[in-house]
C-alpha cells in the first residue's frame, strides 16, 4: 500500500484566529435575526408602540431630573424593548442546542466560549437596534426632553443592562425548551416591568407592592438605566441589578453544564 | 516516510452515570486505522458505536485510555480542519438557506474549499437558495455532507450516512467517498446497512456491548461466523421437535416463521439428515450465511460474555 502521495500533513493545517469568530458568521447571524418577523415585532415595533401609548399621558411635560416625564418614559420603554430583544436572543442559544446545531458547530474549529461571546454580541447589536428604534420614535414624537449627552448616556447604560436579560433568556430557554421560551419570557418580562417600575413609577404603588418591587429583577436595572437622567441611584438598586445578573448567569451556566452529556 | 495512523484508540473505556448505576458504554477498545482506509463500524443499537465516534471527535473524553487523531488530540485535529463528520444528530438551522449554511461553516475554518465547489460536489447547487427547513431529509443529509467536505478533511466520520437517501443518491454518495479515499482520506462509517458495509468498506469492525468482536474484511468477518442456514417447509412443527433440533451438535439457532423452519448451524448436513429422515420437512434449502446472519451470530456471542 502506498501512503506517500495521498496522505495529508497535519502540520500544514492552521487553526483559525479568534476561536473561529469572523465577520461572515456575524453578518449571517444578524441577517437571520432581522429576517425573523417575530423578532422585528418584539424589537422594533412593540416597544415603540408602547412608547406612543404611554408617552402621551397627562403630565408628560412635568420635570423629571434633568429632563421631563416623557424622557423618563422614553428611557423606560427602550429598556423594556432591549430587554425583550436580548432575552429572545438568549433563548435562541438554548433553542439551537436543542436542535443539535451547537453539536454541529462542535465539529468545526468554533470555540464554545467564542460561540457564546458571538451570541452575546449579536444580542447586544439587536438590543442597540431596539433602543435606537424607541429613541427615534421618541424624537419624532417630540415630547421627550433632556440634554443630548444624557440621551446617549441613558442609551449606553441601558444597553449594558440588557445583558442581564440575555442571561435570563439563556436560562429560561433551557428550562422551557423549544420555541415556547418566548411565550413565557414575553408576558414574564411585561409583569416584571410593571413590578419593577418600568411602566408605572413605583411611588404610585401601595407600600406593600413597592417593597416587593425592590426585590424584582427589573427594578435595579431600570433605576440604573434612568440614573443619568434622574441623578438618583439608591444603593439597593445597584445591589439588586448586580445580584440578579449573577443569579441569571449562574442559572444559565448551571443549566448549560447539565446539558453537556451530549453537547 | 513514516505515516501517522489516522485514528488510534488505546484501551479506551467510557462509563456514564453515577457510581451505583454505571453504564459501561465502551468496555475496552483498541483500534488503529491507517490513512486511506474505508472502515465500516458495524453493530446493533447501544453497542457503543456513537460513543466511540464521539470520543474520536473529542465531543467526550474516555473514562480510561487514549484517543489520538493523526497524532493529535481530537479537539486539536478538529480545530485544524483535519476531521469532519456527518452525524445523525447534527442539527441544522431551518431559517438559513443551504448556501448560507455552507458559507457559515466555511468561514469557521482557517483553510477551506470553495463554497460553490462543495455545493457542486454534494449535488445541491440547484437548491442553494432554498431554506433548510424546506429541504427533504435526503437533501439535508447532502448538505451535512457538503459541510463536512469544506475543510478537505483527512478523516471523515459518518454516522449512518445514507439514511434518508434514495438508491441513486446512495450510489452517488459512495462513489464520491471512494474517489476521495483514493486520495488518502480515511473514512470511518457507522451503519446498520450490513450490505453497505460489505459492499463499500475495505474493513469491517464489528462492535457489540462496547467491545470489538470482529475486525477484518467482509469475507473474513463472514468466515468467522462460519455456518449455514437450513430452511425447510414444515407445518405443525411442535415444541419437542424444535428442542430435539436445537440439541443437535453445531446448531446455533432454531426458529419458525409460519410454516417455514429456519435453522442456523455449523453442521448443516446433520440438520438436513435429521429433517429429511425424522420429519415431514420438504423444500429444503441450504445457504451460506450472509453478512447479516454473521453479524447476528457474532453479536449474540457477546450476549453470553
Amino acid at each position: 500500500m502506498t501512503t506517500t502521495t495521498g496522505t495529508i500533513d497535519p502540520a500544514a493545517r492552521r487553526v483559525p484566529p479568534f476561536g473561529g469568530v469572523n465577520t461572515t458568521v456575524l453578518r449571517i447571524e444578524l441577517r437571520r435575526m432581522l429576517r425573523n418577523r417575530r423578532t422585528i415585532i418584539f424589537t422594533l415595533i412593540f416597544p415603540a408602540a408602547l412608547l406612543l401609548s404611554f408617552g402621551g399621558q397627562s403630565g408628560w411635560d412635568d420635570k423629571a431630573g434633568l429632563g421631563n416625564v416623557a424622557a423618563y418614559i422614553l428611557v423606560s420603554m427602550s429598556l423594556y424593548g432591549a430587554a425583550l430583544t436580548a432575552a429572545a436572543g438568549g433563548s435562541m442559544v438554548a433553542l439551537e442546542r436543542s436542535l443539535g446545531w451547537s453539536r454541529q458547530l462542535r465539529l468545526t474549529p468554533l470555540n464554545p466560549v467564542a460561540y457564546i461571546l458571538m451570541k452575546t454580541l449579536v444580542a447586544l447589536v439587536m438590543g442597540a437596534l431596539a433602543i435606537t428604534a424607541v429613541n427615534v420614535v421618541g424624537a419624532i414624537q417630540g415630547k421627550a426632553e433632556m440634554p443630548t449627552h444624557i440621551w446617549f448616556e441613558c442609551a449606553v447604560v441601558t444597553l449594558f443592562c440588557t445583558l442581564t436579560f440575555a442571561a435570563l433568556g439563556v436560562f429560561v430557554g433551557y428550562v422551557v425548551p423549544g420555541e415556547n421560551a418566548m411565550q413565557i419570557l414575553g408576558p414574564g418580562l411585561a409583569l416584571l416591568s410593571f413590578l419593577g417600575g418600568v411602566f408605572i413609577p413605583l411611588d404610585q404603588y401601595s407600600d406593600v407592592v413597592r417593597h416587593v418591587a425592590y426585590w424584582t429583577p427589573m427594578y435595579g436595572v431600570a433605576e440604573i438605566a434612568r440614573s443619568p437622567l434622574t441623578r438618583e441611584l439608591p444603593w439597593y438598586a445597584v445591589v439588586n441589578a448586580v445580584a440578579w445578573f449573577a443569579i441569571f448567569v449562574v442559572g444559565a451556566a448551571w443549566r448549560m453544564s447539565k446539558d453537556t452529556a451530549r453537547v | 516516510m513514516t505515516t501517522t495512523s489516522a485514528v488510534r484508540l488505546e484501551g479506551v473505556t467510557k462509563d456514564f452515570g453515577p457510581a451505583h448505576q454505571r453504564v459501561h458504554a465502551v468496555r475496552g477498545i483498541d483500534l488503529e486505522l491507517q490513512q486511506g482506509e474505508i472502515v465500516a463500524f458495524l453493530g446493533p443499537n447501544g453497542a457503543g458505536k456513537t460513543t466511540t465516534i464521539d470520543m474520536v471527535l473529542g465531543l467526550s473524553k474516555p473514562t480510561i485510555g487514549d484517543v489520538s487523531v493523526l497524532g493529535l488530540e481530537p479537539r486539536d485535529a478538529i480545530a485544524r480542519g483535519l476531521v469532519s463528520a456527518v452525524m445523525q444528530t447534527g442539527g441544522l438551522l431551518k431559517d438559513l438557506t443551504v448556501r448560507e449554511t455552507v458559507r457559515y461553516t466555511a468561514s469557521l475554518f482557517a483553510d477551506t474549499e470553495d463554497v460553490d465547489t462543495v455545493l457542486e460536489k454534494a449535488g445541491i447547487t440547484a437548491i442553494g437558495d432554498r431554506k433548510v427547513g424546506k429541504c427533504s431529509g435526503g437533501e439535508q443529509q447532502r448538505l451535512r455532507f457538503a459541510m463536512a467536505l469544506l475543510p478537505d478533511p483527512a478523516l471523515l466520520l459518518l454516522d449512518e450516512p445514507t439514511t434518508g437517501m434514495d438508491v441513486e443518491g446512495r450510489r452517488a454518495f459512495w462513489s464520491a467517498i471512494r474517489e476521495d479515499a483514493a486520495l488518502g482520506r480515511t473514512v470511518l462509517f457507522a451503519t446498520h446497512y450490513l450490505e453497505e458495509a460489505d459492499q463499500y468498506a475495505d474493513r469491517i469492525v464489528l462492535i457489540s456491548k462496547g467491545r470489538i468482536v470482529a475486525d477484518g474484511t467482509g469475507a473474513q468477518v463472514k468466515a468467522m461466523a462460519s455456518g449455514r442456514t437450513v430452511r425447510a417447509t414444515l407445518p405443525d412443527a411442535h415444541q419437542d421437535l424444535l428442542h430435539e433440533l436445537a440439541s443437535l451438535g453445531g446448531v446455533d439457532g432454531v426458529e419458525t416463521r409460519g410454516e417455514s423452519l429456519i435453522v442456523q448451524a455449523k453442521d448443516s448436513d446433520a440438520v438436513a439428515r435429521f429433517l429429511l429422515t425424522r420429519t415431514d420437512a420438504r423444500d429444503l434449502e441450504i445457504n451460506a450465511r450472509g453478512l447479516e446472519e454473521a453479524f447476528l451470530s457474532l453479536t449474540d456471542e457477546g450476549d453470553d460474555a
